[in-house]
């Protein structure tokens, strides 16, 4: 930070200072953000950071929809992996519900947790090449999220705003379509991703634009809460799928990898190994699924998990079911429950509050994008114009998780 | 079985120090909670980040229950990431002068935190260094979460809940 980049303060007849408005709408922050800035030449003095420009209320509206309407208030927040929000989502609430969940539901849903954590990364790293000026990247890789996103229209119907799963699992099987279009892409993915690493990683200019770019101690992310990437990219081993493992990750064998200096550098870093990493995890998955019994995509719970139509039309139980999920008069505990996942950008928490009425008593998202986004105009100070942009790319801040 | 030894000594530890300043203790789905008061509510917390190594603020928010005395809760989530175990500590201020001393001197990250509870709830937090709204507008006049405010226009005749059998 400061130590990095000194003021200069010499004596120049030029020393007034320039208030830059960076946002809310600019090319080159890729969201709605905005930060005032007074600029002391390309260094930036001072900062100050306005959000909520896409300010939802989804903490209100949810606070008037029942659990299986609120899936879809969690896909805008962070829309670049959507999946993870959606599973976040329905863990918690399975959570509340002492809902036990069949194995096989939980690897499918690691297969696009995991997909999903790759897109996010995908775009946060072809970002930073973007940003420092290597388009190639950006093309290279790029296509991989379409291939990702073809995925989940294969599983769900729908790429970016999923709405995947519901409560209690998946409302269809996988099909053999979406199995073969998980192989083809386990099999060039690390193809183009290891040319992506050739285009970047040892790449002079790129090192000379990120190493020692906003470096952070642990000290002051732990400080800031900061988590996911940018928190592991400090050095702190924290990783919400292995410290407190849900959906069955505690199966899997992979690795949390760390950086040491927290610098963009670093982050980017971090980045692509868990991109490796997730490629693991899903290659281990394909293999446990073939020992699972095969047809089971839903845990039993016909109180919350909605039949399918046809029985509704010709079963009496089915329709009874239909009836009281749709209208809400099913019984919850009245109960609280926090539950964590670990999102693309860090630490996505759930804070529910039941009363046990039809629709959440109080939900409160933990949203990473936001608690990390506040060290961003503090850290700003000192920095050049130039670096400032890239360290917005590589804190991957999504508008829709910070404003909520 | 093992995160509830874990929970009692914490809660041993907890009485120890501040008696019975630490009240309606309980663990539903394994995470310990427990309530204390707005005068001991920053000792609280820094005992918790220094002595018992809860070193990750994990959230802090607030719950409206109207009709109640001490009608807004502001609830902490902690994290104390070396012997992974989570703690939320609430603490009950009254509705008509929601203040709460501020937790920013003990970890700067509860800023923002701070700001969108103020922002949502209304909780002024003393000695915050810029409690100003964060997503909402500045002048939007009230503070949305808080109950009595409706999600959407109220002298609308055609979403009544009594016509959705709620």
């Amino acid at each position: 930070m400061n130590h990095n980049h000194p003021v200069f303060t010499d004596n120049d007849p030029q020393s007034e200072l320039v208030t830059l408005n960076l946002g809310p709408t600019h090319p080159a922050t890729h969201g709605v953000f905005q930060n005032v800035l007074q600029l002391d030449g390309e260094r930036i003095v001072s900062g100050v950071s306005t959000i909520g420009y896409i300010h939802r209320a989804f903490e209100k509206i949810a606070e008037h929809r029942p659990f299986y309407q609120i899936t879809p208030l969690t896909d805008r927040l962070n829309y670049c992996s959507s999946p993870i929000n959606n599973m976040g989502w329905h863990m918690t609430v399975e959570k509340l519900l002492n809902i036990q969940i069949p194995k096989r539901v939980d690897y499918l849903r690691v297969i696009i947790m995991e997909l999903s954590r790759i897109a996010d990364h995908i775009i946060c790293n072809t970002i930073i090449g973007q940003d420092t000026g290597a388009t190639t990247t950006f093309l290279y890789l790029f296509q991989f999220r379409e291939h990702i996103y073809e995925i989940f229209e294969e599983v769900c119907g729908a790429r970016l705003t999923t709405n995947i799963g519901r409560i209690g699992g998946f409302e269809r099987d996988f099909n053999d379509i979406a199995f073969a279009k998980i192989d083809k892409f386990l099999k060039e993915f690390p193809k183009a991703l290891k040319e992506f690493e050739n285009l970047l990683t040892r790449n002079r200019i790129f090192i000379d634009r990120t190493a020692g770019v906003a470096e952070v101690t642990q000290e002051t992310a732990l400080e800031y809460s900061w988590t996911g990437p940018l928190l592991r990219a400090t050095g702190v081993d924290y990783d919400v799928r292995v410290s407190d493992p849900y959906s069955s990750y505690q199966d899997f064998d992979f690795e949390v990898p760390v950086g040491t200096s927290g610098d963009i550098y670093d982050r980017y870093l971090v980045r692509n190994e868990e991109m490796w990493q997730s490629v693991r995890i899903i290659e281990q998955a394909i293999v446990k699924l073939k020992t699972e019994p095969k047809g089971i995509f839903h845990a039993d719970v016909p109180e919350f998990y909605l039949p399918p139509k046809q029985e509704v039309y010709n079963n009496m139980e089915a329709l009874i079911y239909h009836f009281k999920i749709v209208m809400g008069e099913i019984d919850a505990p009245k109960a609280e429950v926090y539950h964590a996942v670990e999102g693309g950008n860090g630490e996505l928490g759930f804070y529910l509050i039941n009363d046990g009425g039809r629709t959440p008593y109080r939900l409160h998202f933990r949203r990473p994008s936001f608690i990390n986004y506040q060290m961003f105009a503090p850290m700003s100070e000192g920095m050049l114009l130039s670096d400032a942009i890239i360290n917005m790319s590589s804190m991957n801040i999504i508008a829709g998780e910070l404003d909520a | 079985m093992e995160e509830t030894t874990l929970n009692n000594d914490i809660h041993v530890k907890l009485t120890e120090r501040f008696g019975e300043k630490v009240t309606a203790v309980s663990e539903p789905y394994g995470l310990l909670t427990f309530v204390t008061y707005k005068d001991v509510i920053i000792n609280v917390l820094s005992h918790l980040k220094n002595e018992l190594k809860f070193n990750f603020l994990t959230d802090i928010t607030a719950v409206h229950y109207p009709g109640k005395d001490h009608g807004i809760a502001v609830v902490y989530h902690l994290h104390n990431m070396v012997e992974k175990v989570r703690i939320r500590i609430k603490v009950f201020i009254s509705e008509q002068n929601p203040t709460i001393p501020t937790a920013t001197g003990v970890w700067k990250g509860a800023n923002w935190m701070e700001r969108e509870t103020y922002d949502l709830f209304g909780v002024k937090f003393e000695g915050h260094p810029d409690l100003r709204r964060i997503l909402n507008m500045d002048d939007l006049g009230v503070h949305p979460m808080l109950k009595q405010y409706p999600l959407e226009d109220p002298n609308r005749v055609d979403k009544k809940d009594e016509f959705f059998g709620r």
